[in-house]
């Protein structure tokens, strides 16, 4: 129960930290703090494989690409702006409905409180709930065909980048092409003269 | 001892708001794509959540899949990003106007 209110406020402060940060690098600093706190929540709701991969792939792959890009674009260019409000008119009644929705939910949440049933067993034993082997074990058994669309999408998404990025490295190649073939034309020009 | 399910769909919904509030307000493209990560992550917990509610390890991996696609997602993202603001000087999404009819 503590660390679930711990855990909470940090997730919920790290998140308005990344919304309203100036500069991205602090973004994806309070984005990090967001991911670990959540790896935290997962491994308290008996989900360790998900708090692995939510710091490997998250922590590890998502942020540092998004560091790299921060780094890519803002090198020798002025600090990106914040930009002015996009809701000028509709923020008070969209702040009313936010708040109403939440009232709402923390009412039901009130309502139903419906408790989560107790794990028996050593933790991390296969059998028991939230395991490796027997996530690993549905993995490749009962939910192979989703596993396989996965593997489906990363190629998609490999395949989209290599479409996005390799016209731009082909841009300098190109021409670097065309110099080469202009000088060997007037080569020849100048070759016909002589 | 343990906490009910109602407080992780509180705490989703606070998270997931927060994202769609970043992606609504802010004009930059990356900030509005971690908000976007935010979003995943709100939907991720509850999946893990019900998971855990129903002794049911289905949710678990269809959060791992949500989180395939955040890296697809990511990926081609900061492509787009990368390949949309390099010549500029700048990083505003309402500069681009490419596609407008």
């Amino acid at each position: 129960m503590t660390a679930f209110w711990i855990l909470g406020v940090v997730l919920v402060a790290s998140a308005v930290w990344t919304i309203a940060a100036r500069k991205p690098v602090y973004s994806v600093v309070a984005l990090l703090l967001n991911f670990a706190a959540l790896a935290v929540l997962y491994v308290t709701l008996s989900a360790e494989f998900l708090a692995v991969i939510q710091i490997i792939v998250y922590s590890g792959a998502i942020l540092v690409l998004f560091v790299f890009v921060i780094a890519l674009l803002s090198s020798g260019v002025q600090p990106f702006a914040l930009g002015p409000n996009r809701l000028p008119g509709i923020w008070r009644p969209a702040a009313i409905v936010v708040l109403a929705g939440l009232a709402f939910l923390v009412f039901a949440v009130a309502r139903a409180p419906l408790p989560l049933p107790p794990v028996t067993g050593p933790v991390g034993a296969p059998g028991v709930f939230g395991s490796i082997a027997d996530f690993g074990r549905a993995l490749f058994t009962i939910q192979l065909l989703p596993f396989e669309v996965t593997a489906l999408i990363l190629m998609v998404a490999v395949i989209g980048v290599i479409t996005l990025g390799g016209e731009q490295i082909s841009e300098p190649t190109r021409r670097h092409e065309a110099r080469v073939e202009r000088a060997m034309r007037e080569a020849i020009l100048r070759e016909g003269k002589g | 001892m343990l906490v009910p399910i109602g407080n992780y769909i509180a705490l989703a919904s606070v998270i997931f708001f927060i994202g769609v509030i970043g992606v609504i307000v802010r004009r930059n493209p990356l900030i509005m794509l971690m908000s976007i990560e935010l979003m995943f992550n709100a939907a991720n917990l509850l999946l893990i959540a019900f998971a855990r509610v129903w002794l049911q390890n289905a949710g678990q991996i269809f959060a791992f899949i949500v989180i395939t696609v955040a890296a697809a997602e990511a990926a081609i993202g900061l492509a787009i990003i990368v390949t949309t603001f390099r010549p500029e000087r700048f990083v505003d999404v309402d500069d681009v106007r490419s596609l407008h009819g």
